[in-house]
């Protein structure tokens, strides 16, 4: 495979690369929050005199002093900058302490005396649904924060028609990001009167949306600038642009610049996790194997507040029935506020609570069935031209999910494989088990939102390139795809391109880097806005040479036959001569998508994707200890961009899922989160997992200007199930729970 | 007196009980030193004391007097050279938010330096205490074997 190309590899790997609290500005002060150390409680007092005594503080900030609204959201305005009056959860602020230093802010949080009213919490979310509990966001009316549904067919006669009927439930619980790079952000406010801010955040459009709010700003009048993150996995919106909207607000009180950098501690307690799940399936089957009905109630943990829950368990509701086709579907998704740390965007997005149930409730009805699970998958998976439980038939693109499944259980040779597997057998000293599990996945935002994106390309006068697009570089490489796209589509060598620093006053809102939508609607407006430059310069070179340009390959601009009508820089060169500026502004929207919240039926997605993952893993049956022997994932990614970074999506996520199947979990204590720092969240090390083999499968999707898709999800969103078939092969039990924990 | 990247630097008292991994970074103006955890669990703050790795949260100044340090800004040639394990991690494509690089190439430079055709299970080992959230460490593992092999190229 040829070298990995990123853009910003040099600065990484040199330590040259610069991430928000490497920044220093002159007279700069620094930040520290205070927080909340009880779930539910009116605030009575808050007394700063001591702590304003302490060297170098010079400011104690609280919701009063904040000039524009105190709460934001992205869905619903529930979410305070600073805590006002009343404390919902643990990870509340209640001020921020500015100080010369931040030793100086630090030393002096314990010196701000509050008092405090407890009042009752409500930590189970079905105690939160009961019509006479206390409710959370008493603005909002109702502890339930969203509803969604699914009716489909006639549920009477998917029961009347089953043969067989399963009933399992299934949990999942919360998860920690752990990004490396805690929430940091640096304001200030300009001599122009921008409010200026840098930070370690993914979303700078939605940044500048808290900073505006709170400051009571004009969006023309704060400029987010986008600088290296230290990863994100959907962790770095609400909480780190609100961590932005903090800096800010200091900054715009005391007229200098502020540092706001979160310890870890701080992170953990306040940022949002993954949704935890309850979920109740009911399948009905048929002896030839076929699904007659699938019912399942959701109830889904949002905590505090709303954050993006009614987006994450809309894509539960649309994947309620994993990738299978199933006539008769009455699903039922409740988001709810509780008081426990509130939950939010976590790659996979409302799919890895629902993967984790079917692809074991799959299993599990084979099982009973006396049928081959590969064989019950086959039977009922979506195929080209199925229909899907929202009425959503599937022919705008290849539905290559019988290929990437047989393309992983051929790599790990599974069928020979299976027959070895232990089922608990009380002879052996190590149980060995295998596993796989598949799934399809609706490419970006669906009918979440408003799906389009755009891309600038500027070529200056020597015929070198400023690019700039409306997606933004997580970690993930986003800024080196669209380098390579806008490269092949020009015909220019990386070198010749440049992505500029981005801003949210250089490039129109492209709606947030989530969704693994990065390269599919990124790469889509820089595919369009290469077009339209070529466009423009084959305009130029029609009046001046009498050829048509169709051609731009390695520097060379030529008709379609192959004739050279000139190089690109004389191209360019003529063009600025001519007054015409190599110039383009290029534009994707995303396909129309629809959705009906009564039936909840409509085209959900304008595309998907299929995966499949298969594990390999030992079970010691004496200590239950499980370990990892082989993992093996095909994805259809539409087309590899750049491969390495491809690959590197499939076992950064294969790590992340595995993790999420064997340990990871955040347990909470009175709605606040008990592990304080990483010696207390059990991540993957490097000799926690296996060599891993990375399939990349390429059907060029006709809906995508780049024909790529997305990979950044997929690739986690059925490691756990895997491994949970593999543990049951191997101890021939099943294990419902996430995290997966053996018990002897 | 620490040597740090090969410069020396007199300690003035004060400084002796700063966190190491505070006084490169706000004193030295060297970031390429990262703070993921400052309780020594992550590995971003990395820094070689005398070829080991170390984590410098969990080191005074005090501790590293009379030491050699090397920083991720200290590895390659003053002309901007990469060392080989630098060009490795890039070309391997190792490389995502970058947070845990310099830490993860030190780690495994002090494994080089002590073990010159370690196997992809002594890699794993030698970068066990360097958390990485976005690669699921198999192109590190491979840009580090890649490395090994460009750095010791085994004799015929």
């Amino acid at each position: 495979m040829k070298p990995a190309f990123r853009n910003d590899a040099y600065a990484k790997v040199t330590g040259a690369a610069k991430y928000t609290d490497d920044y220093t500005l002159p007279r700069m002060l620094h930040a520290v929050p205070l927080h909340a150390q009880t779930a539910s409680a009116r605030v009575i007092s808050i007394d700063c005199s001591l702590a304003l005594q302490s060297p170098g503080v010079l400011r104690i900030i609280l919701a009063e002093d904040i000039p524009g609204s105190i709460k934001f959201g992205q869905i619903i305005k529930d979410y305070p900058t600073l805590a006002h009056k009343r404390i919902c959860s643990t990870g509340d602020v209640l001020a921020l302490v500015v100080a010369e230093s931040r030793a100086q802010a630090l030393a002096a949080l314990p010196l701000i005396k509050v008092q405090l009213e407890e009042l009752p919490a409500i930590f189970d979310p079905e105690q939160a649904m009961r019509k006479d509990a206390e409710l959370i966001n008493p603005e909002y009316g109702s502890n339930i924060c969203n509803y969604h549904r699914v009716r489909t067919g006639d549920i009477q006669e998917g029961e009347e028609e089953a043969e067989l009927i399963i009933e399992q439930d299934f949990s999942t619980s919360r998860i920690e990001h752990a990004y490396l790079e805690p929430e940091s952000a640096l304001a200030h406010l300009r001599s122009d009167g921008v409010m200026e801010v840098i930070g370690s955040m993914q979303h700078p459009f939605s940044t500048r949306r808290f900073v505006a709010s709170t400051l009571g700003f004009e969006l023309k009048d704060v400029e987010v600038r986008t600088v290296p993150i230290g990863g994100a996995f959907g962790g770095k919106d609400d909480t780190a642009a609100l961590v932005c909207a903090r800096a800010a607000l200091c900054a715009y009180l005391l007229k200098r610049p502020v540092k706001l950098t979160y310890n870890r501690e701080m992170s953990m307690r306040e940022s949002y996790k993954r949704h935890p799940y309850r979920m109740q399936y009911r399948m009905g089957v048929k002896k030839d194997g076929s699904i007659t009905f699938v019912k399942v109630r959701m109830v889904a943990d949002g905590g505090a507040y709303c954050s993006v829950t009614p987006w994450v368990t809309w894509r539960s509701t649309v994947q309620c029935c994993g990738c299978y086709e199933v006539p008769n579907v009455h699903c039922d998704v409740y988001g709810v506020y509780t008081n426990n740390v509130f939950s939010g965007a976590f790659r996979g997005f409302g799919s890895p609570q629902v993967n984790f149930a079917i692809e074991q409730l799959v299993e599990i009805a084979a099982h009973k069935l006396g049928m081959d699970e590969i064989d019950f998958r086959r039977k009922n998976m979506v195929k080209q031209g199925s229909t899907t439980v929202t009425n959503q038939v599937l022919d705008t693109h290849k539905v290559s999910l019988q290929e990437v499944m047989d393309k992983v259980l051929s790599e790990i040779d599974y069928e020979t494989k299976r027959a070895k597997c232990s089922f608990g057998d009380p002879k052996q000293d190590k149980w060995y088990g295998i596993g796989f599990a598949i799934s399809y996945r609706g490419m970006s935002l669906g009918a979440e939102g408003v799906d389009f994106n755009s891309a600038i390309l500027n070529v200056q006068p020597d015929g070198s390139v400023l690019l700039e697009t409306g997606v933004h570089e997580n970690g993930q490489g986003s800024e080196s795809a669209m380098i390579l796209i806008a490269a092949e589509e020009l015909g220019l060598p990386v070198e010749r391109i440049r992505y500029r620093l981005p801003s949210t006053s250089n490039i129109p809102d492209g709606g947030t880097t989530v969704a693994s939508r990065g390269t599919l609607l990124g790469g889509g407006a820089t595919t369009k806005a290469a077009r339209i430059l070529k466009g423009i310069i084959a305009e130029t070179l029609l009046k001046e040479y009498d050829l048509s340009a169709e051609r731009f390959e390695k520097g060379q601009i030529l008709t379609l036959e192959g004739q050279t009508i000139c190089t690109w820089e004389k191209a360019i060169a003529l063009c600025y001569s001519k007054q015409v500026y190599p110039y383009a502004f290029g534009v994707f929207q995303a396909p129309r998508v629809s959705w009906d919240e009564e039936t909840g039926h409509g085209d959900a997605y304008f595309t998907w994707v299929y995966g499949c993952q298969a594990v390999e893993l030992e079970v010691d049956p004496k200590t239950m200890k499980v370990t990892l022997l082989n993992l093996v994932a095909a994805h259809d990614v539409g087309k590899a961009i750049n491969p390495a970074m491809v690959k590197g999506q499939f076992y950064g996520g294969l790590a992340m899922g595995a993790g999420y199947g064997l340990f990871e979990e955040v347990p909470l204590a009175d709605g606040g989160v008990i592990p304080t720092n990483l010696h207390q969240y059990k991540l993957m090390r490097a000799t926690d997992l296996p060599e891993m083999t990375a399939i990349i499968v390429e059907n060029p999707d006709p809906t995508s200007p780049s024909k790529a898709k997305g990979i950044g999800e997929p690739t986690l969103e059925i490691t756990a199930p895997a491994i949970a078939n593999a543990i049951y092969r191997a101890t021939n039990k099943r294990y419902v729970d996430q995290p997966l924990k053996l018990r002897p | 007196m620490i040597i740090v990247n090969g410069n020396k630097y007199k300690i003035e008292p004060a400084l002796l009980d700063k966190k190491l991994s505070e006084w490169l970074r706000e004193d030295l103006f060297l970031t390429g030193v990262k703070i993921g955890c400052e309780i020594g669990v992550c590995g971003s703050c990395t820094v070689l004391v005398n070829n080991q790795a170390k984590r410098s949260c969990k080191m005074l100044v005090k501790d590293a007097v009379g030491h050699e340090i090397t920083t991720i800004e200290g590895i390659s040639g003053e002309d901007g050279t990469l060392h080989p394990l630098q060009q490795a991690f890039m070309d391997a494509g190792a490389i995502q938010c970058g947070f845990c690089t310099p830490g993860m190439v030190l780690s495994a430079l002090a494994l080089l330096l002590q073990n010159h055709q370690p196997t992809r299970s002594e890699i794993r080992q030698a970068l066990k205490g360097n958390i990485c959230r976005c690669t699921g460490y198999q192109q590190i593992v491979d840009a580090v074997e890649m490395a090994a092999r460009i750095m010791y190229p085994r004799i015929k």
